[in-house]
């Protein structure tokens, strides 16, 4: 039993160094209300509405698929990742709607998506929303039909 | 002028054929080959495994659950490697220093190779981690797996495809 308690505290204290800037786990603090759900998603781009979307995961996983005309920002938890992100909507004003997603992993394991709102949220906009992808962007948005890009 | 649109236009198809929809993998398909050097410096050729259990293990550093099935990953090929089992990492990190780093902090007893979108792609489209596909000696699909699972499932697997292959 013991060992396992190490064992266990021996893997966070190896998987801190990888994850600096958010820990996986840190998504399920972001607000429900702030969260948008891929159906609603995929019906604002059917209707034309499309506000700015920013993939905040890995290079790998945008270059295989994406929102159609969807941004790649970089990963949230790179302070690189971060001032691509800022650089990428500093322009905006700060009460347009912008919408952020991952999808690397599980939605409670993601190590970007909540790191990226709180950049968002820190800059100042009010209207950000969170595409919710509980497994991952594969499962939850390519896998039910709705619009992708392929190829980076 | 034409040949100028005959250029853009094969440009064009070029640019819409390496975009194209990947097949989905399904149990049963024959798994798609790959060889590249690993980041250990030795070439992996997936076709040479042909006639073990081979579990396919895209993974990245920053993928937290992919970190924690490391160790178990290693215990199964100890435990099944002298039995016709191997397992492969293909690290989807974003570049291979990363994967190196990580390398580093764990001790891994299998081949890992550098992904990119294109093996991704060959497998389907590999658009969220962990992502696992075990391959029956004939080189077919047996299995995917996503997302976080138990490790004892994935070693249950393991040992009913080697039982077919021979004496435990």
């Amino acid at each position: 039993m013991r060992l396992a308690i190490l064992a266990h505290l021996l893997m966070v204290l190896l998987l801190a160094p990888l994850t600096a800037s958010a820990a996986p786990g840190d998504a399920l603090t972001i607000p429900v209300e702030v969260q948008i759900q891929p159906a609603e998603l995929a019906a604002m781009l059917k209707a034309g509405d499309t506000p700015p979307i920013l993939q905040v995961g890995f290079s790998v996983m945008y270059q295989q698929a994406h929102i159609p005309n969807s941004q790649y920002a970089g990963p949230g938890n790179k302070d690189d990742g971060l001032l691509n992100l800022k650089s990428h909507v500093d322009a905006l004003p700060r009460d347009r709607l912008v919408v952020i997603y991952c999808g690397c992993c599980p939605w409670e394991k993601c190590p970007n998506i909540a790191a990226a709102y709180k950049q968002l949220i820190g800059m100042g906009f009010t209207k950000v929303k969170v595409l919710y992808l509980a497994s991952n962007f594969g499962a939850d948005w390519v896998d039910k039909g709705y619009p992708v890009t392929r190829g980076g | 002028m034409s040949r100028v649109l005959v250029l853009a236009l094969l440009l064009a198809v070029g640019a819409n054929a390496s975009a194209k929809t990947p097949i989905k993998m399904k149990p049963g398909d024959a798994a798609p080959q790959f060889s590249r050097t690993d980041l250990q410096g030795h070439p992996f050729d997936l076709k040479a495994q042909r006639g073990k259990i081979v579990l396919v293990d895209f993974w990245a550093s920053w993928c937290a659950p992919c970190i924690v099935a490391i160790p178990h990953l290693s215990q199964l090929q100890k435990k099944y490697g002298a039995r016709g089992f191997q397992v492969v990492g293909i690290s989807m990190d974003d570049s291979a220093n990363t994967t190196k780093e990580t390398m580093q902090k764990f001790r891994f007893n299998y081949p890992v190779v550098l992904g990119d979108a294109k093996l991704g792609n060959l497998y389907g489209g590999v658009l969220g981690l962990p992502q696992q596909f075990l391959i029956g000696a004939d080189g077919k699909i047996l299995a995917i797996r996503s997302g976080d699972f138990p490790p004892a499932a994935l070693d249950k697997a393991i040992a009913a495809a080697l039982k077919k292959i021979g004496p435990s």
